[in-house]
């Protein structure tokens, strides 16, 4: 069973690399390497904040559109193109097929951010000529936005088991903006009475609660991260994927191919 | 089909199970970070490049940002806060997101100028965000008025609250009573009268319920003020004839005549002390009251303290 | 133990926005497919081949009715280990190489790594495909996926395959090819079940048919017990412009064209004619059969349900 996801898995990244997912890490190397060379010339003594700024805002967003493309197709492509149907004929379990495509998913963004890392750890040397202690934040951040990634995953899988990828699209770039405003939502709900406050705490604690994995401000300025927080952080998405992994496999498990 | 059910049950389990873990998790999370939604404005030092980072949603933003800058004074107005540094910021961004959000600025006028813990103690940065309000709406009557009311009430600069007043009385539509206040200003500046008005208009016309809840209790202050001085006055009055302090407040409300037992806007009855001071019941109730407190007074501090 | 038992699988779909108007697409289907057989799917298009296929698949749930593989539940996952399916007009991950497909494909089924290597080796070898084993199937024609789905479906040495059309879209040889694979797979002691709406793979091929028609089964069993009620036809062209009388006795349909004559007979008079014109000393040129037995059942039987289409419904 678990060799079976494994292989699931691995094709699936395999699918992503010949699609040329990886060809978005050149966009992303001139990006940082043009910023960087930039502010290291008009040196505005926030060379080093830019730098982390830009760059991990720029491999949280990467990432995100990434995992949303990729993701929406991942199940609707197949049953589309009925590719389905010789995988399902054999002993493949279809909860399976839907948990080695999360895997292969999670595990291109997370090969994708290894190199992104680099890249910014690289512009970072360039423009500062040395490492502190404090760029360890960076790793912080960097594991706040895999996260971040595993949840838009799930949630892109989720979709695309019962919706186009048009729709599905549309839903998860939603959930994701909605997501990054959720503590203010949470705010508004609070403000809110009756039916429609209720409606409204419900939907604010459904959605995917982005804003805590956005660390990227503090961290440039180097204020550290509470341990509490990683942990939670981390429980959250764990729970959180494995809601939307539950909701994707209980749908695809009931429906007819065509 | 077995399996096919086994299946639905273990999925359905366990997405009832991390629904209920991820919101308890969200819950403990939000505990961590109360104040999470103001890191920019911590770091972010000009509104503008927030404006530039809405990329054009600057509508929705300034909403987003109305909602932080309220829910950041409730919440710390509720703990009885000693300081509110970021309001400022906050209404100052929602401001340049959207100049037309003429409510922020109606909040800044009345919690940015008193001093903690009922406001930031800031009045300059009141005056600083009424002006620009008023520029950016000009046929806005009511703004001269809040503006008005920053230098009347905090500044005690009656000159520029009449002047204030003037102008807004040239708005096309403006309320009628702008022109009165003016005149209200330059001849009865300090009086109660003057003050009650005011807190009536701003009560009367404002929709925010924190602006609302304010103006009540400035109004009942003013109520216990007005009294306290009166029954003061009696006292002294009542010591100039007898040469003594009433024995009580039956005493004084006899001998001078006063309409029946003397009490506060609860329906307290005022204290009368054995040295001839007229004091409110319960001070706490009326956080607003200059007169009629006890002498050392302090008001009580909250049982819980800010998290 | 019989290789299949279909025990009454049946499907309805519901069509339209608000799940109105509910779509017979099977009705309760039983037969059973004895093991070791070539078995024939038979139906016109559109008749539900595919959707039976898909329901012992699981692809897609029945509204009722079960079915037993290999005398295990049909939804018993420990049943697709040991069977093969071609769907009709494969389609397969277009970024990957034959050999990779392949080799993924043993995975997912279980075929351990050594055995896999070899298996998927011989494979390539047995449909032809060694050469291009290294080719992104994106550039493959319609006949090499055909033969990648013949393999993908063999390549685990299942005890029971399914073909849905296997010889749909295939050149002469290409149809060869397969007829002949499916002899070997009987030969090897495998069941075959196919669905097809081309009669004369049917008839070269299967030990035992099921016909149906409109989600309906109409027949199940030898091809020469359900043809034995219908006769097919066969075109006997002779030298000559004579039509003896023998013949024209028989009431066969005859032209004459130039010095050639035709006739439409039915195949049992073929003998009695052929006889006839060895007597007039008439020189036989043709005999082409025009109408298949098989042929004929289905023109005559299936028009016959169209008829009373109003009543089965």
């Amino acid at each position: 069973m678990r060799t079976r996801i494994g292989y699931i898995a691995s094709n699936t990244f395999r699918e992503a690399v010949r699609d040329r997912v990886l060809y978005n890490l050149i966009a992303f190397a001139l990006l940082l390497s043009g910023a960087a060379i930039l502010v290291g010339q008009i040196s505005i003594e926030i060379e080093k904040l830019v730098v982390i700024n830009l760059g991990l805002t720029a491999v949280s967003l990467f990432g995100v559109v990434i995992a949303i493309f990729i993701g929406i197709g991942l199940v609707s492509k197949e049953i589309e193109k009925r590719t389905l149907y010789t995988v399902l004929s054999r002993p493949v379990r279809r909860w399976e097929f839907i948990v080695g495509k999360f895997f292969g998913l999670a595990g291109t963004l997370v090969v994708n951010t290894f190199f992104m890392a680099i890249g910014v750890f690289g512009a970072l040397f360039y423009v500062s000529h040395k490492f502190v202690r404090a760029d360890a934040l960076i790793f912080v951040a960097l594991y706040f936005i895999i996260l971040e990634f595993l949840i838009i995953c799930s949630l892109a899988l989720l979709f695309s088991s019962f919706s186009s990828p048009l729709l599905s699209a549309v839903f998860a770039f939603s959930l994701f903006v909605i997501g990054s405003f959720a503590e203010d939502l949470r705010n508004f709900a609070k403000m809110a009475h009756g039916v429609s406050g209720l409606l409204a705490t419900g939907a604010a604690y459904l959605v995917p609660n982005f804003s805590a994995f956005n660390v990227i401000t503090s961290i440039a300025h180097e204020q550290p991260v509470a341990g509490q927080l990683i942990l939670q952080n981390s429980l959250y998405a764990l729970f959180y994927a494995t809601m939307a992994l539950s909701g994707a496999v209980l749908i695809f498990e009931r429906r007819d191919l065509k | 089909m077995k399996v096919r059910q086994k299946t639905t049950m273990i999925a359905s389990i366990c997405l009832v199970v991390s629904l209920a873990a991820s919101s308890f998790l969200l819950h403990r999370i939000d505990r961590l970070r109360p104040q999470a939604t103001l890191d920019e404005v911590l770091y972010l030092s000009s509104p503008k490049v927030i404006k530039r980072a809405s990329l054009g949603y600057d509508g929705l933003m300034a909403c987003i940002y109305w909602t932080r800058a309220v829910q950041y004074f409730g919440y710390r107005h509720y703990y009885s806060a000693t300081s509110y540094n970021l309001l400022a910021p906050l209404l100052e961004i929602t401001t340049h997101l959207d100049p037309h959000l003429v409510v922020a600025y109606e909040f800044g006028s009345s919690f940015l100028a008193p001093a903690p813990p009922h406001g930031a103690g800031q009045p300059q940065a009141a005056i600083h965000l009424m002006e620009y309000g008023i520029q950016n709406n000009a046929d806005n009557w009511h703004l001269y008025y809040d503006l008005g009311f920053v230098y009347y009430m905090e500044l005690k600069d009656y000159k520029k609250a009449a002047d204030t007043f003037e102008r807004g009385s040239h708005v096309p539509n403006a309320h009628p009573f702008l022109k009165i206040l003016a005149a209200q200003m330059a001849q009865h500046a300090g009086e109660y009268q003057t003050a009650r008005m005011l807190w009536s208009a701003t009560y009367q016309t404002t929709q925010d319920e924190q602006i609302k809840q304010n103006a009540v209790e400035h109004l009942r202050a003013l109520r216990v003020d007005e009294d306290v001085q009166h029954l003061q006055e009696a006292v002294t009055r009542f010591g100039e004839r007898t040469g003594r302090l009433p024995a009580s407040m039956a005493e004084l409300v006899d001998a001078e005549g006063l309409a029946g037992t003397p009490a506060d806007p609860d329906g307290q009855p005022y204290k009368l002390t054995p040295e001839g001071r007229v004091e409110v019941r319960v001070p706490d109730d009326f956080p607003f009251a200059t007169k009629g407190l006890p002498p050392g007074y302090k008001p009580a501090p909250k049982f819980h303290a800010m998290p | 133990m019989p290789a299949i038992e279909i025990l009454g699988l049946e499907k309805t779909y519901s069509v339209g926005f608000w799940r109105k108007r509910p779509k017979r697409a099977l009705f309760p289907l039983r037969f059973t497919v004895e093991d070791g057989e070539v078995f024939g799917f038979l139906g016109p298009n559109g008749a539900g081949k595919t959707t039976t296929l898909k329901l012992l698949m699981g692809l897609v749930y029945p509204t009722a009715g079960s079915a037993r593989i290999l005398g295990r539940e049909w939804t018993d996952p420990s049943v697709k280990a040991q069977i093969g399916f071609l769907p009709e007009q494969p389609y397969f991950y277009d970024y990957l190489t034959a050999h990779e497909l392949l080799e993924y494909y043993g995975q997912l089924s279980g075929v351990p790594a050594k055995q896999r290597k070899q298996r998927v080796e011989k494979i390539l070898d047995q449909v032809g495909l060694r050469d291009v084993r290294g080719v992104q199937l994106r550039k493959f024609s319609k006949g090499m996926l055909q033969r990648v789905g013949i393999g993908q479906a063999i390549l685990h040495d299942p005890k029971l395959v399914f073909f849905d059309e296997p010889m749909s879209g295939l050149d002469p040889m290409g149809r060869r090819e397969v007829r002949d694979l499916m002899e070997q797979l009987k030969h090897e002691g495998k069941t075959v079940f196919f669905s097809t709406h081309i009669l004369s793979d049917a008839e070269a091929l299967c030990d035992r048919v099921a016909v149906i028609h409109k989600g309906e089964l109409r027949d199940v069993g030898a091809i020469e017990d359900l043809t034995s009620s219908v006769l097919g036809k066969v075109e006997m062209i002779w030298q000559g412009s004579q039509v003896p009388a023998s013949i024209k006795a028989l009431g066969a349909e005859c032209h004459v064209s130039g010095d050639r004559v035709r006739a439409i007979i039915a195949e049992n008079q073929q003998d009695a004619i052929i006889d006839a014109l060895r007597r007039e000393r008439l020189r036989l040129i043709a005999i082409i059969p025009v109408r298949t037995s098989l042929e004929a059942y289905f023109v005559e039987k299936l028009r016959r349900a169209e008829t009373t289409a109003g009543s089965v419904a």
